[in-house]
């Protein structure tokens, strides 16, 4: 009966052992104890700024800046308001972030699949260089960048000139402006039709294969001929080529002419791959050999021939044991697409008489006057950020890819799919799920970093906003809060992104 | 006799099977497995000869083919045309760049505390060396006060040296050690917050970590250096080194708060449930139970953090505090040494100083890790 009793009773224990009341104990000590902090932080910065005579608020983003800036998307001088400024470093910051994200990218994806490669030599020099630029500071590749890269350039009359009439010097890099004029519009326009009529063109042969396992009739004889036009431009271009290194070959009359037309037939047999592979062969022997000698000027002249010729091999023996198929079957037949994107925007082009002239900078006195200067600020951010954060990404994409389990690949293998089907239909699509999450975190780290540029005098947001507007005004708590709240946006932005994309690939399990 | 199953003529030779092993044959596998890769092994090797030499060139002194003017050499050799890097303008600033502006008659202080700090940082590493506990306690608890004593001086007849002297690779050090000292237990109190149950307590720990990690570095110690003084009664000021390992305290600790909870996450409920079964109180079980597993989960993640946070101790040089980078900064405007290829020079010294550190965290991350490792991966 005692012990009866005893099991029933409730537990005799002192009120503050009770988890509930002492949850509630603990929390009311923590708050209080926050909320004396803040208010002994808030009491102490009023008598400092009484002290110090100081005002506070948000007015002085309504008084005139009085200061310029050497870098702005939106007009800007000293008459403008400190709102305005905040904007130019605002936009400032986007743009940098833009580009960064742009060029970090591709470099990533490109360095993450490297370090998968099978090819030995490949993956080893995207390890180091990853492990090279990951374990360095951020800041002090930007300072290389600037300091002892983009100003340790020629002065401004000793300019590097690059292809396509680009300049860099001490100023920064220097390219044409392009001045379209009214028919140009026309232009843009059909190129956008046209991205939308291949984006169609696609869309229908796809399903249509999916449905009835063929690709329309339209679509294969629209492939015919498109692989028809390109191997005849490509066809010119290679025995044009030709016939420059060959001089024997241009005292045949329209002997570009014969050989593209002749190249051209041979795509319609089922010797294509061997006219192919000639084109690619000729074409690579001139880009081979133009690069060759850039890079090594000093070797003699066989040594060089020796190289290229070992790459334009290489190129021809890849198209001689590519696909065997037609291209109207097995994978989809890029070229229709290609040829709508380029051909009808060129045949308006041609048809409207449209023009576009660029601005070429010309060399005066002192400085160059024309074309668009990119400020070596600029370049050296879009440099150190780039090369940082594909580093990052490259990590991002192997692990992504390494996460796909091998059962996904030996399935796939099962299916008969090759290598480079498994990879686009069955390996990339599951590494995507696992790559995305981290990716978005880096692009904010990438937009995050760009605040570094107000060490190289860059002016975005804290250059420009918590540097000189606070300097100038002494609103310190106003800008500091103001500038938080920016970067604290774009994260939650960034994360709510995320959450979607998350609940929208995740994994529907069992 | 012979059966007419049994052949009378010996079967043709077959041929040699292609060798699968020596250097001939790991090419083959490797490099010229198709004939892209043999494109891209082509164009690797092309891009290697063309990068290699002149880089080579530039780093290496000249006694061994480079074009570098080795320790010792003159301002003048590092003038000349063809000179590649001025590695003597580093050894003869090398005191600058480890010790910044403290004064030299005292760098036998310094010195003491790094032979110290690698004294009892290098048995507690090794694994397998006896008296952890008692290392432990001297290096995280010991070792700080007598460096600070040390450092600042004022005391024993040691000659004061305000941390306005301090800098070089030194200041670089005492930031990110002291980051991870004082990062660590608030990163786990962080954790443990924002997993909890009470609802105060979590979100107060969710607004403190969302909002350190949503702002960049830049801006919190820009804040730690304008505001923490206006955040002071009046007539107490707070020292410049001080405002920096603030910030960077608060900054990293939210980043690991992250790291640690992923490793909380990562444990299998029955584990909570059977410490309480115990009955072990709450701290008890995080400290026995939760927390052990759950930081070896996350190992590589913490030395993550830890490698990020020594690479941003060089953003202390924008508010103005002469850590390692701002001294190379620094002389790369010397007069006496100016040469065409002393800023360049300066920082491929720093870059590679904050390379081995950062390299050699994370090799001893995959080791721990492997250590570590009990077996229940799958």
């Amino acid at each position: 009966m005692a012990a009866q009793d005893h099991l029933s009773a409730p537990p005799r224990t002192a009120f503050y052992n009770d988890p509930v009341i002492r949850g509630i104990i603990y929390q009311v000590l923590v708050a209080l104890a926050v909320i004396a902090f803040f208010a002994w932080i808030i009491l102490n910065t009023a008598q400092n700024l009484a002290a110090q005579n100081k005002s506070t608020g948000f007015d002085f983003l309504f008084q005139t800046s009085g200061f310029g800036i050497s870098f702005t998307l939106i007009p800007f001088d000293r008459s403008s308001y400190y709102w305005e400024a905040f904007l130019v470093g605002l936009l400032n910051t986007l743009l940098v972030a833009a580009i960064g994200i742009f060029f970090a990218t591709i470099l990533g994806f490109v360095l993450g699949v490297a370090r998968l490669s099978s090819n030995w030599l490949i993956a080893r020099i995207a390890t180091v260089y990853v492990e090279v630029i990951r374990n360095i500071p951020l800041l002090l590749q930007l300072f290389f960048w600037y300091f002892a890269v983009l100003k340790a350039m020629p002065a401004v009359r000793q300019s590097y000139e690059l292809p396509l009439n680009t300049f860099i010097n001490q100023r920064g890099i220097i390219v044409p402006r392009p001045l379209p004029d009214s028919e140009m519009n026309l232009v843009v326009v059909a190129l956008l039709l046209s991205i939308v009529a291949a984006i169609g063109v696609v869309r229908w042969a796809l399903t249509a294969r999916a449905k009835t396992g063929h690709y329309p009739q339209p679509v294969i004889w629209g492939t015919l001929f498109a692989n028809l036009l390109v191997t005849l431009g490509f066809g010119y271009f290679a025995a044009s080529l030709l016939a420059d290194i060959v001089p024997a070959l241009s005292s045949i009359p329209a002997f570009p002419l014969i050989g593209a037309v002749l190249l051209a037939v041979v795509s319609l047999t089922r010797f294509a791959r061997f006219g192919r592979a000639v084109i690619g062969f000729i074409l690579t022997w001139a880009i081979a050999a133009f690069l060759l000698e850039g890079m090594f000027a000093f070797l003699p002249p066989i040594i060089i021939a020796l190289g290229a010729l070992l790459a334009s091999g290489a190129v021809a023996w890849i198209m001689l044991a590519g696909d065997a198929r037609p291209a109207t079957e097995g994978k989809f037949p890029l070229s229709l697409p290609l040829l709508i994107l380029i051909g009808v925007p060129g045949l308006v082009y041609w048809l409207s008489g449209a023009s576009l002239a660029f601005e070429l900078p010309v060399l005066e006195r002192f400085n160059f006057s024309g074309g668009i200067q990119l400020v070596p600020e600029l370049v050296a951010l879009v440099f150190g950020l780039t090369i940082y954060t594909a580093a990052f990404i490259a990590e991002n994409v192997r692990s992504g890819i390494q996460a796909v389990s091998k059962g996904q690949t030996e399935a796939a293998a099962s299916l008969g799919l090759r290598e480079a089907d498994r990879l686009r239909l069955v390996v990339i699509p599951q590494a995507m799920r696992v790559i995305i999450p981290p990716l978005t975190s880096q692009y904010l780290n990438l937009t995050k970093n760009s605040s570094l540029g107000a060490a190289i005098g860059y002016p975005e947001l804290v250059n420009v906003f918590m540097g000189t507007t606070l300097n100038q005004t002494g609103k310190a708590i106003e800008v500091i809060a103001i500038t938080m709240a920016v970067y604290l946006t774009l994260s939650l932005l960034t994360s709510t992104f995320m959450n979607w994309y998350n609940g929208r690939v995740a994994l529907v399990e069992r | 006799m012979t059966y007419s199953y049994t052949r009378e003529e010996m079967v043709d030779a077959r041929e040699a099977p292609v060798n699968t092993s020596g250097p001939l044959a790991w090419a083959r596998r490797n490099l010229f497995a198709t004939p892209s890769d043999a494109l891209l092994t082509i164009l690797a090797f092309i891009f290697l000869i063309w990068a290699i030499p002149p880089i080579y060139g530039f780093i290496a002194p000249d006694a061994i083919g480079g074009n570098a003017v080795a320790p010792g050499g003159t301002v003048e050799e590092c003038r000349l045309e063809s000179a590649g890097a001025c590695w003597a303008y580093i050894s003869a600033r090398m005191s600058f760049f480890i010790y910044g502006f403290y004064p030299p008659e005292e760098y036998w202080r310094p010195n003491v505390v790094f032979a110290l700090g690698a004294l009892l940082l290098l048995p507690l590493l090794a694994p397998s060396v006896p008296f952890k506990r008692t290392n432990a306690v001297l290096f995280f608890v010991v070792f700080p006060i007598i460096s600070f004593y040390l450092l600042n001086g004022g005391v024993l007849g040691m000659p004061a040296v305000p941390t306005e002297q301090w800098g070089g690779l030194m200041v670089t050090l005492i930031i990110s050690l002291v980051g991870i000292f004082c990062s660590i237990p608030l990163g786990i109190l962080l954790a443990l917050g924002r997993q909890s149950s009470l609802p105060i307590i979590k979100t107060l720990c969710i607004m403190f970590i969302e909002l350190w990690r949503a702002v960049p570095l830049i801006t919190v110690l820009f804040m730690a250096s304008i505001m923490l003084p206006l955040f002071m009664p009046q007539g107490v000021t707070v020292d410049k080194l001080l405002r920096a390992l603030v910030g960077v305290t608060l900054f990293s600790s939210a980043y690991l708060a992250e790291v640690v909870r992923g490793g909380l996450q990562a444990l299998p409920r029955g584990q909570y449930e059977a410490a309480q079964s115990l009955g072990l109180s709450y701290w008890k079980s995080m400290g026995f139970i939760i927390l052990p597993q759950a930081l070896k989960h996350v190992i590589p993640g913490i030395v993550n953090s830890f490698i990020a946070l020594f690479k941003d101790t060089s953003l202390v040089s924008i508010v103005g505090i002469f850590d390692l980078l701002n001294t190379v900064q620094a002389a790369s405007s010397d007069i006496d040494w100016s040469s065409p290829t002393q800023a360049i020079t300066g920082y491929l010294f720093a870059g590679f100083v904050f390379w081995i550190f950062c390299f050699a965290m994370s090799r001893y991350s995959v080791f721990m890790e492997r250590r570590l490792d009990t077996g229940h991966k799958r």
